[in-house]
C-alpha cells in the first residue's frame, strides 16, 4: 500500500493522451489488438522508470504541488443555472449504435450503463426510443381524454391532472428489444449498446385507476385499455385492466423530482411497471377502455417475437428477470491486478430481485452477490461482489432470481426454446471475458 | 367506443346531467368530452373493424398517392430496404391459402417484410391513418387510406389490380392475409389475466428457467461467440465513452485519426442539426446514396453550374423526379425559404458533418 502512487510495474494503459502520433500510426497499420499488447508493455516500462525517481522524492506531486483549485477563487453560485456534469464526464452520454437504424426519428439512443452508480438513471441519460421523432409539447395545450367503456367520457388538462392526489414510485423501464442485437451472436462492444435500453427513475403521477373510477369505467366488460400518444405516430398499445386495477399503472408527469424530459414524454406519459417500454406511451393523449385487444402496429408488426416454428408471439409485454455486470464490462481495461468491486444491475418485471449470483469462471462456480438497498419491486437493484483479480483470464457472469422464483437463463437454455430470431425479450446471462492484459470484451457462453 | 355511449353522452350533455358522475369526489377536475372531441381523437380500428370509417379506394388511385407520398421512403413497389424494412415481399400464393408465411421457417426471404408478419388488415388501416405519411401524419382522408391500402394489398398479391377496397369487403380481404394464422398468444409474457380467464396467454408462466447450481456446474466453458474487431471499431473510440477515473478505462478503438480532426466549419453544425431535424438525412447521406443521392454526389454534379444555388433551392422546395432515378423527391414544404437556402449553401460548400 505504501507509496501506491509510485508503485513500479503497474499494469496501466495510461489512457490520458498516452497515444503519440507514432502510436496512432501503429494502430492503423498493425491492428488494434496487436498494438494494445505492445502498448501495455511499453506503458508499463515507461511508468516504471519515473516511478523509481518519484519514490525517492518527498511524495506525490498531486499533494505537494497545490493545484489551481486550492489556490484561487472558484466560480460563483448560479454560474450554471441548470447544473451539468463535470467536463470530465463528457464521455458518458447517450449514444446511437451505428448502422442500427437509418432514420433518427425512429431510432434508439442508449444509456451509458458502464458509468452509472446505484439504481437511478440521471434524467439526461435516460435512453431514448422514438417512433416518429420527439416534440417539446406545450403543456397548456396538452389534454388527456378517457373514452370507450366508461359512463362519462372525459377530458383532463395538465392543471387538472397535477391537482389530483399523486404518488411517486421507482421503476425500471426497459425496451422489449434491449439486447435484441445479440440473439444470434455477439454484435456490439459495450454494455451501453448491449443493455442500454434500460433506465430506472422515480416517477410521479396519478394512478390511472383513480381517473377511470372518476369516469365510471366498466370494469366488468372493459378488461383492456388502449393508451395513445399525441406525437405524429400517435403510438398505441393494449394494456391489461388487471394492472390498472392493481393501482400500479400511473399517468405520470414527474421524473426524478422534475417534470418528464421532452424525449421521455413531456408533459405526460404512462408508467406500466414491469412491462416493456413501448407500452409506457409518451405524450399520452388518450386512454380507451375496451373489451378486446387492438392489434396496433406496435403489437402486430413490431414487438412480436418470432419463434422457431414460424409463429410470432403477440402481446408479449412482461420484461423477465435479467441482470448484467456493468463494471468491469465490455470495452474496458482493468486498471490493475488486485481488488475489484464487481458491480451490476438486476431487475424483473415480475417483482423484486431476491438473489444475484456472480461467476468469474464462465459459469462453473458461482458466488452470491450483495444486494444493495433499496430492493424494490419492478425496479433496478444494484449488486456488488468483492473480487481479487490475479491477472489471469476470467469470464464474468451474473445470474438473477426474482421473487416469483424465476431464474435468469443462459443463452443455451434460451435459444433451445426461442431460437435466435425473436429480436425481443433477450434476458440471457451476459458474459464478459477478461484477458491477461486486463482487456474486457463481449462474449457469449452457452 | 360504442355508438350507445356516444348517444348517451350527447343526451347527458344536453340535459346537463354531468353532476351524476363520480367527478364529485374531486370537484372541479376534468369535464365531459364532447362527441366531436371523441370523434376527432378516437381513430383506432380494431381487428373486428370496430372504429373503421366508411369509405372506399381503388388500386389505381392508390398508386398515384403512393408515388407522391410514400415511394420516397418505401420504394415504388413497397420493396425498398433503404429507409425502413420492406413492406412487401416474401409471401406466396400458397401462404394466402394457409394463412402461414412459409418464408418465416425456410428463410427464403432475407428480411421480414410487413406482409410476412402482420396478421390483421385492420392494423394497416389504423397505422396508415394515424401515422402516415412520415412527415405529415394524419393528413390522409379515409378514402386516401382505403386507396393506399388497396395498392399495398395488390403489391402483396392479396387483391387483383382492379380491386376496390371498401368498409364492406375488408373482412373478405382479412380472410386472405398471408400470415393471418401466424400469431400465437400462448406465452407467459402477458401481465394480465390468462386466456382462460378472459385475458391473454398462460397466466405468466415462464417458458425458460435458469438453474440455481452454485459449484461445479459444468466441466467446460464453451464460448460460442466473441466480438469481431470490426464491431468494436464500428462504435467509435470506446476510450472516450468511459470515465477517465475509477477502476477501469475504456479501450482505444475506432479511427483514432478521425477523433483529432474535428474542425468547426462555420455554422455547419447548425445546418447539420437542421437537416437532421427536417428529415433530410432519411434519404440523403453526407457521402452516400440512401434513397436520394448523397450530398457529395449533388455537389459533384452541380458545383460548376453557375445557378446551382437557385436551381437546388427550387428542387428542395418544389421536389423533383428523374434526375437521380425513378423515386421522386417530394416537395419539402415544411422548410422555410431561409432554411432551404442555408441547406443548399451547406451542400455546395462540401456538406461537412461539423
Amino acid at each position: 500500500m505504501a507509496n501506491d502512487y509510485a508503485r513500479p510495474g503497474r499494469v496501466r494503459p495510461a489512457p490520458e493522451n498516452f497515444l503519440s502520433d507514432e502510436d496512432i500510426a501503429a494502430i492503423n497499420k498493425g491492428g488494434r489488438r496487436d498494438f494494445l499488447r505492445s502498448a501495455f508493455i511499453a506503458a508499463s516500462a515507461a511508468l516504471a522508470a519515473p516511478a523509481v525517481a518519484r519514490a525517492q522524492s518527498a511524495g506525490d506531486p498531486a499533494i505537494l504541488e497545490l493545484p489551481p483549485w486550492s489556490t484561487s477563487l472558484g466560480l460563483p453560485v448560479a454560474a450554471n443555472p441548470y447544473g451539468m456534469p463535470s467536463k470530465f464526464e463528457r464521455g458518458l452520454v447517450r449514444r446511437e449504435s451505428p448502422g442500427l437504424t437509418r432514420v433518427g426519428g425512429s431510432s434508439v439512443a442508449f444509456t451509458p450503463l458502464q458509468g452509472l452508480f446505484g439504481i437511478i438513471t440521471p434524467s439526461g441519460l435516460h435512453f431514448e426510443r422514438h417512433h416518429q421523432g420527439w416534440h417539446d409539447i406545450d403543456p397548456a395545450r396538452h389534454r388527456l381524454m378517457i373514452n370507450g367503456l366508461v359512463k362519462s367520457e372525459a377530458v383532463y388538462t395538465m392543471d387538472d391532472l397535477m391537482r389530483l392526489p399523486a404518488v411517486s414510485r421507482i421503476h425500471f423501464i426497459e425496451c422489449g428489444a434491449n439486447t435484441g442485437m445479440e440473439w444470434g451472436n455477439v454484435a456490439v462492444p459495450t454494455v451501453q449498446y448491449s443493455h442500454g435500453m434500460l433506465s430506472c427513475s422515480e416517477f410521479t403521477g396519478v394512478p390511472l385507476k383513480l381517473i377511470l373510477d372518476m369516469c365510471g369505467a366498466d370494469y366488468k366488460k372493459g378488461r383492456f385499455i388502449l393508451a395513445e400518444g399525441a406525437d405524429g405516430s400517435s403510438m398505441t398499445r393494449t394494456i391489461p385492466m388487471e394492472m390498472v386495477e392493481s393501482g400500479e399503472v400511473l399517468v405520470a408527469y414527474g421524473m426524478n423530482g422534475e417534470m418528464l424530459r421532452p424525449e421521455n414524454g413531456y408533459p405526460l406519459r404512462l408508467v406500466v411497471p414491469g412491462v416493456q417500454g413501448v407500452s409506457w406511451v409518451k405524450w399520452l393523449r388518450r386512454i380507451e377502455v375496451g373489451d378486446q385487444p387492438w392489434a396496433s402496429k406496435d403489437e402486430a408488426v413490431h414487438y412480436i417475437d418470432l419463434m422457431p416454428d414460424g409463429q410470432h408471439r403477440q402481446y408479449t409485454s412482461t420484461q423477465e428477470v435479467k441482470s448484467v455486470i456493468t463494471s468491469p464490462s465490455g470495452g474496458q481495461i482493468l486498471l490493475d491486478r488486485g481488488f475489484h468491486n464487481i458491480s451490476g444491475m438486476a431487475w424483473s418485471g415480475r417483482g423484486k430481485i431476491t438473489r444475484v449470483d456472480v461467476s468469474t469462471d464462465g459459469g462453473i462456480n458461482w458466488r452470491e452477490a450483495r444486494l444493495e438497498t433499496p430492493v424494490l419491486s419492478k425496479a433496478v437493484t444494484r449488486f456488488n461482489l468483492d473480487w481479487v483479480w490475479d491477472g489471469k483470464a476470467a469470464i464474468l457472469q451474473s445470474r438473477a432470481t426474482d421473487d416469483s422464483g424465476h431464474i435468469q437463463a443462459s443463452y443455451g437454455q434460451l435459444r433451445a426454446v426461442r431460437g435466435t430470431k425473436s429480436i425481443y425479450h433477450n434476458n440471457a446471462i451476459q458474459s464478459w471475458k477478461v484477458t491477461e492484459s486486463g482487456e474486457v470484451s463481449n462474449v457469449q457462453v452457452l | 367506443m360504442s355508438r350507445f355511449y356516444k348517444t348517451l353522452m350527447t343526451i347527458l350533455l344536453v340535459s346537463g346531467a354531468s353532476a351524476a358522475f363520480a367527478f364529485d369526489r374531486y370537484p372541479g377536475l376534468g369535464r365531459l368530452a364532447t362527441p366531436a372531441e371523441v370523434t376527432a381523437w378516437d381513430i383506432d380500428v380494431r381487428p373486428d373493424f370496430t372504429g373503421l370509417p366508411q369509405g372506399s379506394g381503388n388500386v389505381d388511385d392508390g398508386m398515384v398517392l403512393w408515388e407522391a407520398k410514400c415511394a420516397s421512403c418505401h420504394g415504388i413497389f413497397g420493396e425498398s430496404n433503404e429507409v425502413f424494412t420492406p413492406l412487401v415481399g416474401g409471401t406466396r400464393a400458397s401462404d394466402i391459402e394457409s394463412g402461414h408465411v412459409a418464408a418465416l421457417i425456410d428463410n427464403s426471404f432475407p428480411q421480414r417484410s410487413t406482409f410476412m408478419k402482420v396478421a390483421t388488415v385492420s392494423t394497416l388501416f389504423d397505422y396508415i391513418k394515424r401515422a402516415m405519411p412520415w412527415t405529415e401524419p394524419k393528413s390522409l382522408s379515409d378514402d386516401d387510406v382505403y386507396a393506399l391500402l388497396a395498392y399495398l394489398l395488390n403489391l402483396a398479391e392479396v387483391v387483383p389490380a382492379d380491386f376496390v377496397l371498401t368498409h364492406e369487403n375488408i373482412a373478405d380481404v382479412q380472410a386472405r392475409m398471408p400470415n393471418r394464422n401466424g400469431m400465437t398468444t400462448d406465452h407467459g409474457m402477458w401481465p394480465g389475466a390468462s386466456a382462460a380467464n378472459g385475458g391473454i396467454g398462460n397466466g405468466g408462466k415462464p417458458d425458460v428457467n435458469g438453474d440455481a447450481c452454485m459449484s461445479n456446474c459444468k466441466t467446460e466453458v464453451l464460448v460460442a461467440s466473441a466480438l469481431p474487431d470490426y464491431a468494436q471499431d464500428a462504435h467509435g473510440n470506446l476510450a472516450e465513452q468511459n470515465r477517465p477515473v475509477g477502476p477501469v478505462r475504456g479501450v482505444s478503438s475506432g479511427d483514432q485519426a478521425e477523433a483529432g480532426a474535428s474542425v468547426d466549419h462555420s455554422g455547419a453544425t447548425a445546418v447539420v442539426a437542421l437537416v437532421n431535424a427536417k428529415g433530410c438525412m432519411a434519404c440523403h447521406g453526407l457521402a452516400n446514396k440512401i434513397v436520394g443521392p448523397g450530398y457529395n454526389e449533388v455537389l459533384a454534379k452541380y458545383k460548376d453550374r453557375a445557378d446551382a444555388e437557385a436551381y437546388l433551392i427550387g428542387k428542395v422546395t418544389s421536389g423533383g423526379q428523374g434526375v437521380w432515378g425513378a423515386v421522386p423527391m417530394p416537395p419539402q414544404g415544411h422548410l422555410s425559404d431561409d432554411e432551404a437556402r442555408r441547406i443548399v449553401q451547406w451542400v455546395l460548400s462540401g456538406a461537412q458533418a461539423q
